[in-house]
């Protein structure tokens, strides 16, 4: 008797779920309920992270949950998925994601691959030191320092071969282990994109320890790829667009890059990248 | 189709893998034949000793031990192996770590080779005043490394495909050249199979090669 209570009320319950799903439709088009998969990156505090009890936070979050909200998904269909830097493209051709907001720089070889809505952030290579290191004022200090970066990413190139030949380059697997190394005195300097520095500096252990070197050592335009010749790039943009002018872009930034001596840049023009 | 591998010094990625493998396997013959003998010999400390290392370090995935070389040793202990530039102690901290990971399964396969010879000839020899030292060096050692070629190459192939855990500390080896590719070419399958294939340029001579080596040399009993 008792388990058909149970069926009774679950079969209940499921049928409000699903009129609920089908009444409420505000925003752009009548997809409620309808799931979407987003690409991001799960380890780059203030951009995309997973937290520990399941959570996403960061501004590519944000951006994507905006973006999804305006093609018609409530934040609650997202299916959030990890987006690798290595894997970004496979994902998007295989149609695995429908769009991928994962600290995506705008590149040629990149655009040959898939499409890019956007910029939605113009970022900048900077470095980030320890708060009480002055020996670090200009880019050219760096040349005989100990520079940190992730293994064959760009920003570890760049140093390589423009902003510090000269300097020590010491490529890890990721950021935590370059920051180990900047806590124990053995890096001088930590250097990638500025969000992700900042994302990282104003994690709660590392507060006041790091400061940011202000150097805006290459520009580093991130858009939202989509599959090449989708329809979503145009509907993306729009979305973009709105979430500039009523504001929302503007908090977002502040919520995600507010401390750590970040000054971040004005909202990127739509389809104007920034070489 | 291939014109992006311009620019790239991909020989020069290859080389390294080569060398670390070198180095390595020459350490790891070295250390693991020594764990052997430790396993094998009459004092209970150092059977102790080989026994705990050989089943501590093999369980250990070997990019933990990697990175605990360059965080550990290197960042925490200041430990720098006679170098004084990134590219020269990572590499020789990658050296370190790979033999260490490499000397446990040198030493297993080493150690069922001593059980292939004859328990009487090691009797023979006792009986004849030979020391344990002498019994090993002489008698036991040169059959079982004969007849364990086979199993030793598999591990030395295992060696080459695992200097690719070096890219984790920034060795400027084959696999940290294939993500550089990767974040710049957006080529993901392309990149990986001509890696691939590189490895296998590497790795199918050392095993035919050794494989004919293994059958010339074994104790036919």
């Amino acid at each position: 008797m008792k388990l058909r209570k149970a069926t009774g009320a679950t079969a209940a319950a499921l049928v409000l779920t699903l009129t609920a799903a089908g009444c409420s439709s505000d925003g752009g088009g009548d997809k409620s309920g309808e799931k979407i998969t987003v690409g991001i990156k799960y380890d780059q505090p203030g951009i995309g992270l997973k937290t520990p009890d399941g959570k996403y936070t960061g501004f590519d979050v944000d951006v994507a949950t905006y973006v999804a909200k305006q093609l018609g998904h409530d934040p609650g269909d997202i299916v959030w998925k990890e987006a690798k830097s290595a894997d970004r493209e496979t994902l998007l051709q295989r149609g695995d994601v429908q769009f991928i907001a994962a600290s995506y720089s705008i590149t040629p070889a990149r655009s040959e691959k898939v499409d890019f809505a956007g910029p939605y952030l113009l970022a900048h290579q900077d470095v980030l030191i320890r708060a009480d290191d002055e020996s670090i004022k200009t880019p050219t200090d760096l040349n005989n320092k100990k520079l940190c970066s992730v293994t064959g990413s760009t920003s570890a190139q760049n140093v390589k071969t423009k902003i510090a030949p000269n300097a020590q380059l010491q490529q890890y697997g990721g950021y935590s282990e370059c920051l180990t190394g900047l806590e124990n005195k053995v890096i001088d300097a930590l250097t990638t994109d500025d969000v992700i520095l900042a994302g990282y500096a104003s994690q709660p252990e590392f507060k006041g320890k790091f400061k940011l070197g202000g150097f805006k050592l290459s520009n580093e335009n991130y858009g939202i790829g989509v599959q090449k010749g989708s329809e979503l790039k145009a509907k993306i943009n729009t979305a973009l667009e709105k979430m500039v002018s009523d504001g929302s872009w503007e908090a977002a930034v502040k919520k995600n890059f507010g401390s750590a001596n970040y000054q971040p840049e004005p909202a990127p023009k739509i389809g104007v990248i920034v070489s | 189709m291939f014109d992006f591998l311009e620019g790239y010094d991909l020989l020069g990625a290859f080389w390294v893998t080569v060398q670390l493998t070198f180095y390595s396997a020459i350490g790891a013959l070295i250390w693991g034949t020594a764990l052997a003998a430790m396993r094998v010999s009459p004092v209970p400390l150092m059977r102790g000793f080989g026994t705990s290392y050989v089943n501590v370090v093999r369980n250990i995935p070997l990019t933990v031990i990697i990175v605990f070389t360059s965080l550990g040793l290197f960042q925490t202990l200041g430990v720098t192996l006679g170098a004084d530039n990134f590219t020269t102690i990572n590499f020789r901290l990658a050296v370190l770590g790979l033999i260490a990971y490499t000397a446990a399964f040198v030493c297993e396969a080493l150690r069922s080779g001593i059980n292939t010879v004859p328990l009487g000839q090691t009797e023979a020899a006792r009986a004849i005043g030979l020391s344990f030292p002498q019994v090993l060096r002489l008698i036991v050692l040169p059959q079982a490394f004969r007849s364990v070629v086979g199993p030793l190459a598999n591990v030395l192939i295992a060696l080459t495909k695992n200097t690719t855990v070096a890219a984790a500390i920034g060795v400027a080896e084959a696999a940290s050249l294939m993500r550089e590719m990767i974040e710049n070419e957006a080529q993901l399958i392309l990149i990986s199979a001509i890696f691939a294939f590189g490895f296998i340029c590497l790795t199918l001579p050392t095993g035919l090669f050794l494989g004919w080596v293994s059958k010339k040399v074994s104790v036919k009993r």
